[in-house]
């Protein structure tokens, strides 16, 4: 860990280098790989618009994007969570003043085979179920079926979600299945009557039925007005209130243009 | 021979260092394997590393059990076995003493080019089609089990074994049959007293090419095992081989983590197993000459 916190510092201190001699046009993206795929696609969108722009792309997690905007190394940081109170005070000690922008929200639904009978259930009842309290559809008013709870690998962004707004730090039984992707976890609970997973909200399809969680259906609305307990704000800090390409690209992300991509990368657009 | 043509010394040269850099790579990839798992010794105990049943890496505090990795992986590997090498010695038998020789000139193409089959097609097949209906047949938790897994793990190894097999089974000189036909035995006697036993080491390395084939198998896994870091009490229970661990978690993990460390660890791992695998079919066979003369 100490190897790596050095590593890290070290291709800090190059970033912040090569950052201060960047020629104007250059934005560096940095952050939470949750955020990642819609900057990696409206980047690529944005400079085709404008061929002058230059943008580098990276992920590094949300508290080292937030650092970087601290350190004054990126000009944009990617983050799937608020800055933290000491995050801020880091920041005026410094001089500098991030400025969050919400870009996208990222909202996940429980699903279930379409044959099962559960419609809604609650976050601890979700909770029960994969922490392996709840093992039965039968004690959910479901058909005397086993239930097979499938998770998704710890280390994506949608398991981070399901973790923070479910499982509040319990921990997953390890007699959950795991899935590596979206489209695996679709499959796997389409194909199996007593199974339930979790899915970013652009993969629903016919072949799963979504869940009501506390009794508010998953739709991008309820998402949005906050009342959808599973989803959270997708942010982009940057180093004080935004100027030149950095603007511009704010700009184009919160434009229609913009808001489509998002759609596109299995987020809920904010309008 | 002692004192070589000038003009072949240059052939001589030139594949012994291909032959010598063929092995400095390997070397060099053991040498990175070990430099990047060590570290993960320094934060977790070997005990804790090996026997511990808890795989936790991403959580606070971490928790590196593997033992439910390295389970998975011999689970699979012997059910893929016990599945697979029956059926391919048949198999192979088959195809080399009773076949006419008409339908082998078709099955020995036709199972030569199933051995191509890329495993993300197995794999894919073991999601959309075993699972959903092993669940409606046995009414079982998930068809994305260990027995999924071994059952798509065991037709990837029949075409590799049986080929093997069947080549060695051939290369067995016709007189020993006509020998053993003279003396009056039956087809099955003269293969199951002459031939087997003369092609037995051949047998061997096919089935343990096959089993190590197995061992290091990812994208089958990966799919349709299940991935659930348990140690399996039934075979039907999901199990998260090493190879499906690695896979999953590499790219996400953070650089020179403790995670990282653990998962490099995992692949020292493998490599030990398949290593160890090779020392006993080595002591077989040994002993099996020594057993015969």
């Amino acid at each position: 860990m100490k190897r790596f916190g050095v590593l890290l510092s070290v291709s800090t201190l190059l970033l912040g280098i090569f950052a201060g001699s960047a020629l104007a046009g250059q934005i560096i993206v940095n952050g939470s790989t949750t955020v990642l795929p819609i900057s990696q696609a409206a980047a690529e969108a944005f400079m085709e618009s404008h061929p002058k722009a230059n943008i580098s792309v990276s992920g590094g997690g949300s508290g080292n994007g937030i650092k970087a905007i601290i350190d004054g190394t990126t000009s944009i940081a990617g983050s799937s969570r608020f800055i933290k109170q000491s995050e801020i005070e880091a920041a005026v000690k410094k001089g500098t003043y991030p400025v969050p922008f919400a870009v996208a929200v990222d909202a996940i639904l429980p699903v279930v085979h379409p044959s099962n009978p559960v419609k809604n259930l609650t976050v601890e009842q979700l909770r029960d179920i994969y922490t392996g309290k709840i093992k039965n559809w039968k004690e959910l008013g479901g058909p005397d079926k086993k239930i097979a709870a499938v998770t998704r690998d710890t280390s994506s962004g949608t398991f981070e979600v399901w973790e923070e707004k479910v499982m509040n730090k319990e921990k997953i039984a390890p007699q959950a299945q795991v899935v590596a992707s979206n489209g695996a976890m679709v499959q796997s609970v389409a194909g199996n009557p007593g199974a339930v997973g979790y899915i970013g909200i652009g993969y629903l399809d016919k072949s799963t039925s979504a869940l009501k969680v506390n009794g508010i259906e998953g739709t991008a609305k309820n998402a949005l007005n906050g009342s959808y307990p599973v989803s959270r704000y997708l942010f982009m800090f940057t180093k004080g209130w935004p100027t030149g390409e950095t603007m511009e690209f704010i700009n184009f992300i919160l434009s229609n243009a913009g808001q489509k991509i998002v759609a596109e990368s299995g987020f809920v657009p904010l309008r | 021979m002692t004192t070589p043509l000038k003009e072949d010394r240059i052939p001589r040269i030139a594949v012994m260092t291909v032959a010598s850099l063929g092995v400095a790579i390997m070397l060099f990839i053991l040498y990175s394997l070990i430099r990047d798992s060590i570290p993960i010794l320094a934060h977790v105990t070997l005990s804790d590393l090996l026997l511990g049943t808890q795989w936790y890496p991403t959580y606070d505090p971490p928790e590196f059990g593997m033992l439910p990795l390295l389970v998975g992986s011999l689970s699979v590997t012997l059910m893929a076995s016990l599945i697979s090498l029956p059926v391919s010695l048949a198999l192979a038998v088959f195809l080399s003493e009773v076949c006419p020789s008409t339908l082998r000139e078709i099955l020995k193409p036709v199972i030569e080019i199933l051995g191509f089959f890329p495993s993300v097609v197995l794999g894919f097949i073991g999601m959309v089609v075993i699972a959903p209906w092993m669940v409606t047949r046995f009414d079982i938790i998930t068809g994305l089990n260990l027995l999924n897994a071994s059952i798509l793990m065991g037709i990837m190894i029949i075409p590799i074994v049986t080929s093997l097999a069947e080549d060695s089974l051939n290369s067995v000189p016709r007189d020993i049959r006509d020998a053993s036909f003279a003396l009056g035995a039956t087809r099955l006697e003269t293969v199951s007293r002459s031939v087997i036993p003369a092609a037995l080491p051949g047998l061997m390395t096919a089935s343990l090419l096959g089993v190590m084939r197995a061992i290091g198998e990812t994208m089958v896994v990966l799919m349709a095992a299940g991935g659930a870091a348990i140690i399996p009490r039934s075979i039907m229970d999901p199990v998260r081989p090493l190879t499906s661990a690695i896979a999953a978690e590499m790219g996400e993990t953070p650089f020179r983590s403790d995670h990282y460390f653990s998962l490099f660890f995992a692949g020292l791992l493998l490599l030990l197993l398949t290593l160890a695998h090779n020392m006993t079919a080595l002591w077989i066979e040994q002993r099996g000459k020594r057993w015969r003369s």
